[in-house]
């Protein structure tokens, strides 16, 4: 199929419409048993119109475990150790050091020292773990907020929320990210190994332990990842 | 921009052949699968590099004992990377559908899993994580829909910041999506809308990739136009969407194929076009197009079917919306160099794909029908002959090329003394010894147009041996009074 030159200088040329030629039908045209009108077409879903293409974007998804091959060999670099104070991790590969600090050191609670996997949870959390204007709001409206990204609703009290977690949006009943405030002083580091050893039971089980702890970290230097605070009544250590 | 990734992934001992032996298998195995509305592709996300000395990655067997025996150390390990070892090991076997079904019928496995997915190990998240993974790639449904009690972390981890693993979430994710009903039924209650489109604010072009890819799968569904599109439109994920396609530095050739073809699935449902319009979708896609256009002109081709065929047809069905008519001028699709850039495409398509010739003669005829500047555009550009140069390919393709000249033919004199004298009364003769009813009945509806609006074409036709030619479609019942017609006409002249 040959194109003449004017089209490839066309379309390096700037937007513009043609100028259209005049037009005059004549009732003749399209008249039985002739029966020609131009219409536009659209095509549903499902139409066999779409068969090659919808066979080809398949054959595409299909090809990627042939053609890409994830990340290239992970770059090697000098064994180096997590800046973070009183972390002691040591990497060896870039992508493993992200992975860690955005799950360890990112959304830290800067009270009781639990990560969070994201902002969102972490704001929730310092609200109703570590505000005491929360608990007295709370009593007189509904406070606790749905986890849900997306879903607006508040609820008076920690189980509601967590029977709408479970009713309206199907989460498990023992979701890791809502557990009910404890009676612990949140200044209480407690040691990772430790933790991990109580929180799984004798089968695998799961006990009702707090999911996401840091590192023991020696007393003195914290390491803030400073969320900032929706009210202004603040806590230290 | 434009280059793919290109991968180094291959089945060991596979020559050119063989290779091309399979691809047609598979081809042929989803030619099926769409005729019986099951069309499932999943996504597999390996990134093994070969260990120490490996031949390659064979996939294991594990049994009950052995999966139990992983699970453990990677519980109760002492050490982080022993801990991670093991489930290494354990995702090795997942590859194998026997060990898979054996994981899922143990008790507590899918338990210890998630407990691990959702530890305070980094690492041991991450090969949990990849465990999954391959869980949710199965065929198997029983096995992908073991993966259900992880579907409220991985969504949740979505507003997390490590990529690598909120891109390994998405596919895992996208995997499930496709799996059943069941698992959408799940999946939507849980927030994974509000979830994906949080997520698409992302910088990282990875994840934009997974996220598309996710999202293409949700849209596919077969409840999508009731239960899931009007929800997507009502995000903030068509201006995202819209914005990721457009043509630029920052345009990321992956990202922007699967995002295309969500918007497909969001076009073709015809839930509220109307709401893409405004959001200015025709003209991003028409600027897209034109860029397509661009690299195909640099011969930087490689695999730009699999986004022009989004492309060409949200814009065709995009087109047939009214809202067109009621936006502002910048919103509509009045440019010329989009007929100049799909005769780019056209001629592309002839030699790479020739099987999206009829895709691309949809969105001219839907250019072309109420349309008198972009007939202009056509005879003004000379591409009249490239046109008829089609014909030859199919006959779909030649109803469609036929139409198209109908499309201009029927706005009058005006347009038809650029069609004769032309090489189009020849091509004519030509179409009229084809054998298919439907060509030779466009054929008929396209002389009509012709002898009514430039009355010389008739005398050539008959000069040329037109009457023959009609003869011998004169007693196929769909097309004898037409036949007749046209003889009447063109010797009454």
């Amino acid at each position: 199929m040959q194109l003449p030159p004017a089209v490839h200088a066309r379309l390096a040329g700037g937007p513009g419409a043609a100028e259209p030629l005049p037009v005059e039908r004549s009732p003749k045209a399209g008249a039985a048993p002739f029966r020609f009108t131009a219409r536009q077409v659209r095509f549903p879903r499902e139409h066999e119109f779409f068969e090659d293409g919808d066979v080809q974007r398949h054959l595409y998804l299909q090809d990627v475990l042939t053609q890409v091959a994830g990340a290239p060999e992970r770059p090697r670099v000098p064994e180096f150790t997590c800046q973070v104070a009183g972390c002691c991790q040591v990497f060896d590969a870039l992508e493993d050091y992200e992975h860690h600090y955005h799950t360890l050191h990112r959304n830290v609670c800067s009270f009781c020292k639990r990560a969070f996997p994201s902002g969102h949870l972490l704001d929730i959390h310092i609200l109703e773990w570590h505000d005491s204007l929360f608990q007295i709001l709370s009593e007189r409206q509904n406070m606790y907020q749905c986890l849900v990204e997306g879903c607006t609703e508040k609820f008076k009290t920690s189980k509601d929320r967590k029977d709408h977690l479970v009713r309206r949006h199907l989460y498990p009943a023992d979701f890791r990210f809502d557990k009910p405030k404890k009676n612990m002083s949140p200044a209480t580091p407690r040691a990772t190994v430790q933790v991990s050893a109580e929180a799984l039971g004798a089968e695998g089980e799961q006990v009702e332990g707090d999911a996401m702890e840091v590192c023991s970290e020696p007393a003195g230097e914290r390491h803030t990842a400073g969320r900032r605070k929706l009210w202004s009544i603040s806590r230290t250590l | 921009m434009w280059l793919r990734r290109q991968g180094c992934l291959r089945p060991a001992g596979c020559g050119v052949e063989e290779l091309r032996r399979r691809r047609r298998e598979r081809e042929a195995a989803l030619r099926k699968a769409r005729r019986e509305q099951q069309l499932i592709s999943k996504r597999l996300l390996r990134d093994d590099a070969p260990e120490e000395g490996e031949g390659g990655c064979v996939a294991v067997i594990l049994g009950q004992a052995e999966i139990q025996q992983f699970l453990q150390l990677a519980q109760r390990g002492t050490e982080e990377k022993e801990r991670g070892r093991a489930l290494v090991s354990l995702r090795r076997g997942l590859q194998h559908p026997e060990t898979q079904q054996t994981f899922i019928w143990l008790e507590g496995s899918m338990r210890t899993l998630v407990g691990l997915l959702t530890s305070n190990q980094a690492l041991l998240q991450l090969e949990a994580a990849r465990c999954l993974h391959e869980l949710s790639h199965s065929e198997q449904s029983a096995v992908a829909e073991a993966c259900l009690p992880a579907t409220s972390y991985l969504l949740t981890y979505l507003s997390g910041h490590s990529s690598d693993f909120i891109e390994l979430c998405l596919y895992t994710l996208g995997n499930l999506i496709v799996e059943s009903e069941a698992v959408r039924r799940q999946l939507l209650p849980q927030g994974i809308v509000p979830a994906l489109a949080a997520c698409v604010q992302s910088p990282h072009v990875t994840v934009l990739e997974a996220l598309g890819y996710a999202l293409s799968q949700l849209l596919q569904a077969k409840e999508a136009p009731e239960k899931i599109i009007p929800s997507v439109l009502g995000s903030t994920l068509p201006q995202h969407m819209l914005q990721l396609l457009q043509p630029g530095p920052k345009l990321n050739f992956g990202v922007a194929v699967e995002f295309a073809w969500c918007l497909h699935y969001i076009t073709c449902s015809q839930v509220n076009n109307a709401l893409l319009i405004t959001h200015g979708a025709l003209s991003t896609l028409g600027l897209l197009l034109l860029d397509l256009a661009g690299a195909v002109q640099r011969t930087e081709d490689a695999g730009l079917e699999l986004l022009a065929c989004p492309v060409l047809r949200c814009l065709s069905n995009l087109l047939t919306e009214a809202a067109v008519g009621a936006v502002g001028e910048q919103m509509q699709l009045r440019d010329e160099r989009v007929v100049a850039a799909l005769f780019i495409l056209l001629q592309f398509f002839l030699q790479k794909q020739p099987s999206l010739l009829p895709e691309g003669l949809w969105l001219l005829n839907n250019l072309t029908a109420n349309s008198p500047s972009f007939c202009t555009s056509l005879l003004s550009l000379d591409l009249i002959e490239p046109l008829l140069q089609l014909l030859p390919v199919s006959n779909v393709v030649s109803v469609l090329v036929l139409t198209v000249l109908c499309n201009v033919a029927e706005k009058g004199p005006a347009y038809c003394q650029h069609l004769w004298p032309g090489p189009l009364l020849c091509s004519l003769l030509g179409t009229l010894a084809f054998s298919d009813t439907e060509v030779v009945g466009q054929s008929l509806e396209l002389l009509q147009l012709l002898f009514l609006y430039r009355p010389e074409a008739a005398q050539a036709f008959l000069q040329q041996s037109g009457l023959q030619a009609l003869e011998r479609h004169e007693k196929e019942a769909q097309l004898q009074d037409r036949v007749h017609a046209l003889q009447q006409t063109a010797l009454h002249r």
